[in-house]
């Protein structure tokens, strides 16, 4: 099922929300929406989910207004940061709990119901907790519960609100793969908000990266990775150092000194220049690089991080081979750049 | 009850530095024994020295058990519909905003906080067929003052703050998110209330109705006043007691003492362990 | 945040809460209402005279006395109680509290019963008492004796949750300083639980103020002697003097009020939340 968000707005009193941001889900697909706290994200899941409504704007599912109608109809699953789980009912019943409040009419027979709970337990793999209760299940347990519940009414999206973000490390990691294994095997639409940008970028077929109520960018994890939209998203995800240039004539400057960095399609004037740590190699202080002051060293993967002062701003690169003392000048030439223009 | 008291429990059991223990301790316990527990040993002591015939010639006659039927079948029934509006009235103020609910919160513990026979003048007052209430009554044949359902009314009074902050710190604490669940799972409000709510909300609501049942039982004050007390027929258990002693008739009023006792206590201990259902559901 | 989906329309909500102000208003407001409007049926003089007359005047004096002697005794009892139960292990503690909730739970009626059995006349010390000439029943002792029983509980039960949830490191840092027991009690533990111990005295003394089925039963309704306010009521209200009754009985409810309105002012200003178990 394709989702289609069209300029939707929501102001909570004088705090806007949400400004007009536009997207698109294609069906089957995987979409992380990752920000930080405020951007917007959450908002805009609860909107896709129906529990609460836009100021202006739509939301279409295939193609139908779905803008005012509530979750109760919308065919939808989802699933909360805290679980909500029914803490009086067990697994099983939490499971059915979709499928026994249907009207008479659409309501599948007893049997049918027990059935699908088996089968969704099966999937979730705790085939054997159907009687137990919340309070009985570890916080992995009880997500998967919770996932389990939303999928048992056979919904046509499926919606996650930060669902790792009360579990602890390790146990976000596997559940992540899992989420992930289960998701190829739905093929459903789901979309995910979460402020964890390694998450996202593990885990989506495309990330949004939102910013106080704005889309900054849409791309796959390869794209807003390498090539971000806009200096938000570059320092945003992955790490990145920033550094204020000057471009003049097509070629770019740091206080004076050109750089051999490319330039194409970026005008003339004060601008901003990212380079992330693996995109730098360390040479002589000669014309072309950055001319910095190298720090401390500590061992990364198989080589070394290394943090330096350019001026006095602190850079950080990664080198393969030997470092040089502390105190050596040396030249920074930088492989790959992101240029932004400051307005 | 004050379940709290034992969190200390699960530290380690060293000697306390505090000092006092012996006295403290010791002025409880005989305080206890003297106020509380030898006058109440009384009625047991009293009513065993009748025997089991002598105690069911008195605490079982006819008329006694026209006043427990009056008194506990008002007070099932007022307890009943404070159930009801006492959960209304707990819903609102625990989920709305309105102007005055301050006020209104307040004015909740105004049956706590009035003495019993104020409350039972006033009841009958407006209840009685001239009253402002009973006026308006009186053409629709309905009477309300001195017949039982005056004393359904007077139990009403009396009862309602037991269920409101029974409920209402519960329902105050129930999150929002499972009831968007339930939304998303496509419940109906009226289903989310009654599978969702209603019986995460149960052990606290049964608990406020046990109370409000066994103070009802035991009312006096609020009820005497609009309660016809026609022996046999508008007549409650605590004032026949009272009659039986104004006739120095001893061993009738301690029989009939004993069985309101030991309703008593039922209920206490009903209350007691639905609080303890209540502790073990609310474990995360 | 608007929770659109998790609640009832505009409209249902409403309607709700017009149910709830009907109700509020017929079962609590309206009583409330007509003890004043009754009180002052015939006017300020009339009041003022049916408040003033000897035996009414009797009947406050004896109902302050009560609530003087009574509620400062239960509050002793309480913090002694409290101190025995929060800063010590021992076992039967869930017992002993439990004990000490009994009154609550006993009709009051019941209550002025077994101090009769005691010592009325045919009691256990009847004898002995009319002996030594000593009135308890249908005496002011007596009275004192079923108010202590009927609010025993009150200040005890606000503070036992509230010493609990406040521990012994206080206490325990005080006395490792060299403080004696009597100190401690005096500069730690009494500044912490000085709001819970006000909110349980403002219990306790409208109860005591407002007692009326235990005390009907020992009290013997002798006018001017043994009556409380509550008594008096009563005994104006059985003489068909209705305006007296309502001046006596809006005293009482003007004291209700005023308890309503300092218990509010604890909770919202000053945050005390009491621990709110069964009352």
């Amino acid at each position: 099922m394709s989702i289609v968000i069209d300029a939707l707005s929501k102001r909570f009193g004088a705090f806007a929300a949400l400004n007009g941001v536009t997207l698109e889900a294609r069906p089957g697909e995987f979409l992380a929406l990752l920000g930080p706290s405020g951007s917007g994200k959450t908002t805009l899941l609860r909107m896709i989910a129906g529990l609460d409504f836009p100021d202006a704007g739509h939301v279409l599912f295939d193609g139908v207004d779905m803008t005012d109608t509530p979750a109760a109809e919308r065919r939808i699953g989802f699933v909360f940061q805290n679980y909500a789980l029914f803490r009086h009912m067990t697994v099983a019943d939490n499971i059915a709990f979709g499928l026994t409040v249907r009207a008479r009419r659409d309501r599948p027979a007893k049997a049918d119901i027990r059935a699908r709970v088996a089968e969704l337990l099966d999937l979730i793999q705790l085939p054997d907790l159907g009687h137990r209760y919340p309070a009985q299940l570890s916080g992995g347990q009880r997500q998967r519960v919770a996932l389990a519940r939303a999928l048992a009414v056979e919904p046509q999206l499926l919606l996650l609100d930060e669902p790792f973000g009360a579990l602890d490390a390790k146990v976000r990691k596997d559940l992540r793969r899992w989420l992930r294994d289960l998701h190829d095997r739905l093929g459903l639409t789901s979309v995910f908000v979460t402020h964890d940008q390694e998450e996202a970028l593990e885990l989506a077929d495309r990330v949004v990266i939102m910013n106080r109520g704005l889309i900054e960018q849409i791309g796959t994890p390869r794209e807003v990775y390498d090539t971000p939209a806009t200096p938000f998203v570059s320092a945003f995800v992955g790490e990145t150092n920033q550094i204020p240039v000057t471009i003049a004539a097509g070629r770019a400057a740091y206080a004076g000194r050109q750089l051999d960095v490319p330039t194409a399609g970026i005008s003339d004037g004060p601008a901003e220049l990212h380079f992330r740590p693996h995109q730098a190699e360390l040479g002589a202080d000669v014309p072309g690089t950055l001319p910095i002051l190298v720090g401390a060293a500590r061992q990364r993967g198989g080589g070394w991080r290394v943090d330096a002062t350019l001026d006095a701003q602190p850079i950080e690169f990664d080198v393969s081979g030997p470092v040089p003392d502390r105190g050596t000048r040396a030249g920074l030439r930088l492989t790959d750049v992101q240029l932004f223009p400051v307005r | 009850m004050a379940e709290r008291a034992s969190v200390g429990k699960h530290r380690s059991a060293r000697r306390s530095v505090i000092p006092g223990f012996g006295l403290t301790m010791g002025l409880t316990v005989a305080w206890l024994c003297l106020i509380v527990l030898i006058p109440l040993s009384t009625i047991f002591l009293r009513a065993a020295g009748l025997g089991w015939d002598g105690f069911v010639a008195v605490g079982l006659s006819p008329r006694a058990l026209s006043a427990y039927r009056l008194s506990f079948g008002t007070a099932f029934l007022a307890a009943m519909v404070n159930a009801v509006f006492g959960l209304l009235i707990a819903w609102i103020l625990a989920r709305y905003e309105f102007p005055g609910k301050k006020l209104v919160d307040a004015a909740v513990d105004l049956p706590f906080a009035l003495p019993t026979a104020v409350a039972g003048i006033a009841l009958v007052s407006l209840y009685a067929e001239n009253g402002w209430i009973g006026s308006m009554l009186a053409p629709l044949g309905i009477r309300v003052a001195y017949t039982p359902l005056g004393v359904v009314v007077a139990l009403i009074f009396i009862g309602l703050p037991f269920i409101v902050r029974s409920v209402q710190p519960v329902l105050a604490d129930l999150g929002a998110d499972v009831e968007e669940a339930a939304a998303t799972l496509g419940a109906t409000r009226w289903q989310t209330f009654s599978r969702v709510i209603l019986p995460a909300i149960a052990p606290a609501l049964l608990t406020g109705f046990a109370l409000a049942f066994a103070r009802g039982v035991g009312e006096y004050g609020s009820v005497i006043f609009i309660a016809g007390n026609m022996p046999y027929k508008s007549e409650i258990a605590p004032l026949l007691i009272v009659t039986q002693l104004e006739q120095f008739d001893y061993p009738g009023a301690t029989a009939i003492a004993c069985v309101m006792l030991v309703a008593s206590f039922s209920m206490l201990l009903l209350v007691n362990m639905l609080q303890a259902w209540r502790a073990k559901r609310s474990a995360k | 945040m608007t929770r659109a989906a998790a609640t009832e329309s505009p409209l249902g909500r409403r309607v709700l809460i017009g149910i709830g102000m009907v109700f509020l208003a017929l079962f609590l407001a309206l009583p409330l209402v007509v003890v004043f409007v009754q009180a002052f049926a015939k006017g300020w003089p009339m009041f003022l005279d049916a408040i003033t007359e000897p035996d009414a005047r009797a009947a406050i004096r004896l109902t302050l006395l009560v609530a003087a002697i009574s509620v400062p005794l239960n509050c002793v009892f309480g913090v002694v109680a409290s101190w025995a139960i929060t800063k010590f292990e021992f076992r039967g503690k869930s017992l002993l509290i439990s004990l000490i909730d009994l009154p609550f739970s006993v009709s009051p009626v019941v209550a002025g019963l077994i101090f009769v059995l005691m010592f009325g006349a045919q009691g256990w010390f009847g004898q002995w008492l009319i002996a030594h000439n000593w009135k308890v029943i249908f005496a002011v002792p007596g009275i004192v004796l079923a108010t202590v029983f009927v609010t025993f509980p009150f200040v005890a039960r606000e503070i036992i949750p509230l010493m609990a949830e406040q521990g012994r490191d206080d206490e325990e840092a005080a006395v490792s300083l060299g403080e004696s027991g009597w100190q401690t009690f005096w500069h730690v533990t009494l500044p912490n639980i000085r709001w819970g111990l006000l909110y349980g005295v403002l219990l306790c003394n409208a109860r005591a103020m407002g007692e009326f089925g235990a005390v009907s039963v020992v009290s013997g309704h002798i006018r001017g002697l043994t009556n409380t306010m509550p008594l008096h009521v009563e005994i104006l209200y059985n003489e068909y003097d209705f305006v007296g009754a309502f001046a006596v009985a809006s005293l009482l409810a003007s004291l209700a009020l005023v308890t309503l309105v300092l218990k509010s002012l604890l909770e919202w200003r000053f945050g005390y939340h009491q621990a709110r178990s069964a009352h």
